[in-house]
C-alpha cells in the first residue's frame, strides 16, 4: 500500500531509527510527552470548568481562555512533537494499531469542538461573559465533549502503549 | 520482614493476583493516575507561575490559591487510590525499583514545598505580592515546577527500571 511504502520510509529515517534503536531516547521523549499531556489536559480543564459553570466563575470566560490557552498551546507542540518521533520509530504498527488510530480520531474531534466553539458558540459570549452569569448549552456542551475526549486521548494512548509489543 | 518478603507476599494475595489476570486493569487504572496528575500538575502551575509573575499577576494570590490549591491537594487521594492498586498489581516491578523509590522522595519534596508556600503566605499576606519577598516566592515556584515535572518523568521511568 501506497501509505504503508511512505510510512515505511519514515521510519527508516535516520532520526527514527536513532530514536528506536538508542536504548534511552525512547523514555525520554516518552517522559516528555506525558509532562505536556498533562499540561494540555490540565489546563484545558481549567477552561473546561469554567464553560460548564463549575469553576473560576469570579473571572470572565474570555480572559481565562486567553490567559490559559497559550498554555494549552505551547504543551500542545511539544506533545505533538514528541508523539511524531516515537510514532516514527515504529509507524506502521502504530498506524495499524486500532487504539492509536481512534487516539487520532479523538484528537481531530476534540480539534473540531474547539474551532466549532470558536467560530459559532463564542459569538454570543458578551452576554455571558460576566463574572457570576451563567453559562449557555452551547459553551457547556462543548465542555462536555471537550472533557471526553481529553480523557479519551489519554486512555487510548496507554491503551496504545500496551498494546504496541 | 524484608522487601523482597513484601514484594512477594503482596504477589501472592488473591486481590494481586486477579488484577495481574485481568488484563486491563493496569491499564486503566493508569489513565486515571495520569488525569489525576494532569490536575495536580497544572493547579501547582497555575499557582507558581502567579509567584514567579508572569500569570494572573494583578490578581490577589488569595484567590489564586483559592481557585488552584484545593485540586493540588485533594486529587491525591485520587493518586494514592490509583498509585496502591499498581503497587499491588506488580509490587517488586514498584517497591524494588529505584525510579519509584526517587519519585516518593520527589514527591515528598514537592508536598513540603507546597505546604512551605502555604505556610508563608499565611504568616505574611504580602507573600506572593510585588511588595512581599518576590525572590523567595519566585525561586520556591520554580523548585515547585521542577519537582512535579521530575515527579511525572520518574513515573514514566518506573516502566524502563523494571
Amino acid at each position: 500500500m501506497e501509505i504503508d511504502r511512505a510510512l515505511e520510509w519514515l521510519q527508516s529515517t535516520r532520526i527514527a531509527t536513532a530514536v528506536a534503536e538508542n536504548d534511552i531516547l525512547f523514555p525520554w521523549i516518552e517522559s516528555v510527552h506525558v509532562l505536556a499531556i498533562v499540561l494540555v489536559v490540565g489546563t484545558i480543564l481549567i477552561v473546561d470548568l469554567r464553560l460548564l459553570g463549575v469553576a473560576s466563575l469570579d473571572i470572565s470566560a474570555r480572559r481565562l481562555m486567553r490567559d490559559i490557552i497559550p498554555y494549552t498551546w505551547s504543551a500542545f507542540a511539544v506533545a505533538a512533537i514528541t508523539g511524531s518521533l516515537m510514532f516514527s520509530s515504529d509507524a506502521v504498527h502504530y498506524a495499524h494499531n486500532r487504539l492509536f488510530q481512534i487516539k487520532l480520531v479523538m484528537l481531530v474531534l476534540a480539534g473540531l469542538n474547539m474551532a466549532v466553539f470558536h467560530l459559532f458558540g463564542e459569538r454570543d459570549i458578551e452576554r455571558w461573559d460576566a463574572p457570576g452569569e451563567t453559562t449557555p448549552m452551547a459553551a457547556k456542551a462543548a465542555a462536555t465533549i471537550s472533557l471526553l475526549a481529553w480523557i479519551a486521548v489519554v486512555s487510548l494512548g496507554r491503551g496504545t502503549g500496551f498494546t504496541m509489543h | 520482614m524484608t522487601l523482597n518478603q513484601i514484594c512477594h507476599w503482596i504477589d501472592q494475595t488473591a486481590l494481586s493476583q486477579s488484577i495481574q489476570i485481568a488484563g486491563w486493569v493496569v491499564p486503566s487504572v493508569q489513565t486515571i493516575h495520569i488525569l489525576a496528575i494532569a490536575v495536580v500538575a497544572s493547579s501547582a502551575l497555575m499557582i507558581d507561575l502567579r509567584l514567579i509573575g508572569v500569570f494572573w499577576a494583578n490578581r490577589p494570590l488569595e484567590a489564586v490559591k483559592a481557585r488552584f490549591l484545593p485540586l493540588v491537594w485533594w486529587p491525591l487521594l485520587v493518586l494514592l487510590a490509583t498509585g496502591t492498586i499498581m503497587i499491588i498489581a506488580e509490587p517488586a516491578r514498584s517497591l524494588k525499583n529505584p525510579a519509584f523509590q526517587i519519585k516518593m522522595l520527589l514527591l515528598i519534596g514537592a508536598l513540603s514545598v507546597t505546604w512551605l508556600l502555604q505556610f508563608l503566605h499565611r504568616r505574611n499576606a504580602a507573600f506572593g505580592d510585588v511588595s512581599g519577598p518576590r525572590a523567595a516566592a519566585a525561586t520556591l515556584a520554580v523548585v515547585s515546577i521542577l519537582l512535579w515535572s521530575s515527579i511525572i518523568f520518574a513515573g514514566r521511568w518506573i516502566a524502563y527500571f523494571a
